[in-house]
């Protein structure tokens, strides 16, 4: 009897287009808030030892507890880097509550093209930064205290 | 790979293609299959897949175990296996032969044997900046038991293991010398023959990690005079889950066991025991009995089909690789020039990371690795994080190096294409 391969595998390999779609690329070419953070509250960078992706996030949070702004840098694949782009893209304007909620598979939603496990963990990398980041506020911020 | 064979594509190639079911089927509906991820894992021929069904179907039973029909079956086909590792090798005889998991279990076996008892602190284990993790790792593990530290011998800027460096690494005696007979990312081969002279000259034991020669090469292990060698069976066409430890009988006769259990006892008490003679001494437990008899069906696969054969093939397809890769504009391939290497094309591909390259190939069937290839201070000595492999056998054509390359020049103009429109 031949054993049908899981679905969502098939799914996500139909084509590369379906994973290097438009979105993905300009994402990864010309990325949103790709950069330092001026005057940042809160900052993580974490690896992906497996094949050297690295993103870090930073985050400027107001008195209130709410992103004023999110901005990333980074070196590694298409997946880890466009990914990230679009996260920070996204978080702005949240409260660090909120962008705490935000789950992994929301981040696989916003991310768009179905991926495999392996690839689901280059698109998680800067969800997984961001997680820590939002708990991880820089000394020397005064009032910045969410 | 021997660098005496004769550069020759094999002309019976469509037929010897017929021999391995999984690339009949396709990869993905209707793609077919080019498999070139052969340094991480060789795929089988229907002769080795059936004489493993025969066994589970007609003979199998534990070994050295049960006085009755089948268990004689099992443990002379068992032992044969043995036989034909000994022979492939050139090893003056099957007790030296140990049956292993695979080539990271023999050095842990190496390691907490050998190394246990002859490695403390003040000594000295030199290994090379080449190494897979498999032959790194134990030794760390080692010295981090028992004292010591661990040196590496560096690499030119070639790519080939600096010789007047390692000659001044033997001045500081090293008691123990463990290298790669080929490097699985750069595919350097090393003189193995004159490394190991010059390291028993300085008094040190030699381990030799075998995984990426021996699909390739023919072994004499007496003219290499290592002392211990280490391969698995799955980059050979054999099963997963075999391996095996060549070893000099001195030495493993001198060595304590290693795991403890059944078969490797000759008696034991409530308060102890004698170890069993070799090779049994270092195979506890229930060995992977199927899996040593799939593996001597591959040696009897590779020899009908000639490893001189197999290396010349091999070696056509590495050059015509590398005269066609380099063309591609922001190719790099890592390592020496084929003259000096084996059938693996480690390369990095300017702009786009080796994730990308190996997900974009496989939409067309293109089975590459992208990665680490478990060799991280290696990477970390090349300036790079990642790099893409492609790895070929003797069942590969040039038409499949061509559809790399085509590939390539896809990825790259899905990547940069697009970069020029912004």
């Amino acid at each position: 009897m031949v054993v049908p391969r899981p679905l969502a595998y098939n799914r996500a390999m139909d084509h590369e287009a379906d994973i290097y779609q438009e979105h993905v690329l300009d994402h990864y070419e010309d990325p949103y808030h790709r950069g330092p953070c001026p005057a940042p509250t809160h900052r993580h960078e974490d690896d992906n030892p497996l094949c050297g992706d690295v993103v870090q996030v930073e985050l400027r949070v107001d008195d209130l507890g709410r992103i004023q702004e999110a901005w990333f840098q980074g070196d590694g694949c298409c997946i880890s880097q466009a990914s990230a782009s679009m996260l920070v893209e996204k978080i702005e304007g949240m409260t660090l509550d909120e962008a705490r909620k935000f789950s992994a598979e929301e981040m696989l939603r916003l991310f768009g093209p179905r991926l495999t496990p392996n690839r689901q963990k280059c698109c998680l990398l800067s969800w997984r930064v961001l997680q820590a980041a939002s708990a991880a506020p820089l000394e020397n911020q005064s009032g910045n205290k969410p | 790979m021997s660098t005496t064979s004769p550069t020759a594509l094999l002309p019976d190639l469509a037929a010897i293609r017929e021999d391995f079911p999984i690339l009949q089927a396709s990869g993905r509906e209707g793609v077919p299959l080019i498999y070139l991820d052969n340094a991480a894992t060789a795929q089988r021929p229907r002769a080795v897949i059936q004489a493993m069904v025969e066994v589970y179907e007609r003979h199998y039973a534990n070994v050295h175990r049960g006085i009755h029909y089948l268990s004689d079956q099992s443990t002379d086909l068992y032992e044969e296996a043995r036989e034909k590792v000994a022979r492939m090798l050139h090893a003056p005889s099957s007790r030296e032969i140990v049956f292993t998991t695979g080539t990271t279990m023999g050095i842990n076996l190496l390691a907490h044997t050998w190394g246990d008892v002859n490695i403390g602190p003040g000594d000295r284990v030199l290994v090379t900046e080449m190494e897979h993790h498999a032959n790194l790792v134990p030794w760390q593990q080692l010295v981090a038991r028992r004292g010591g530290q661990i040196e590496a011998i560096p690499l030119d800027a070639a790519g080939m293991l600096d010789s007047d460096a390692y000659r001044r690494l033997l001045e500081s005696s090293p008691k123990l010398v463990a290298f790669t007979a080929m490097s699985n990312v750069l595919g350097t081969i090393n003189p193995v023959k004159e490394m190991t002279r010059m390291a028993h000259d300085a008094g040190a034991i030699v381990v030799v990690d075998a995984a990426q020669s021996v699909p390739h090469d023919s072994i004499d292990i007496r003219d290499w005079d290592v002392d211990f060698l280490v391969f698995s069976g799955h980059k050979m066409m054999g099963p997963s889950g075999i391996g095996v430890l060549y070893g000099k009988e001195a030495l493993l006769e001198a060595m304590p066991p290693f795991l403890g259990g059944g078969n490797m006892i000759r008696r034991v008490r409530i308060d102890g025991f004698e170890p069993a003679e070799l090779p049994a001494k270092f195979e506890a437990g229930t060995p992977p009995i199927v899996d040593a008899i799939g593996l001597g069906a591959a040696i009897d696969y590779q020899a009908m089909i000639g490893v001189e054969r197999i290396a010349g093939h091999c070696r056509a397809l590495l050059e015509l690789a590398h005269a066609t890769m380099l063309e591609i504009p922001g190719l790099r391939i890592l390592g020496p020039d084929p003259k000096h290497k084996g059938a693996i094309v480690g390369f990095t591909l300017e702009g786009v990371h080796p994730h990308d390259i190996a997900q974009i190939l496989d939409t067309r069937g293109i089975a590459i690795r992208a990665g680490h290839h478990c060799a991280m201070p290696l990477h970390k000595r090349l300036g790079i994080t990642a790099s893409s492999r492609a790895s070929f056998y003797f069942y590969n054509t040039p038409g499949e190096v061509q559809a790399l390359v085509n590939g390539l020049r896809a990825t790259l103009q899905l990547f940069r294409g697009k970069k020029c429109q912004i």
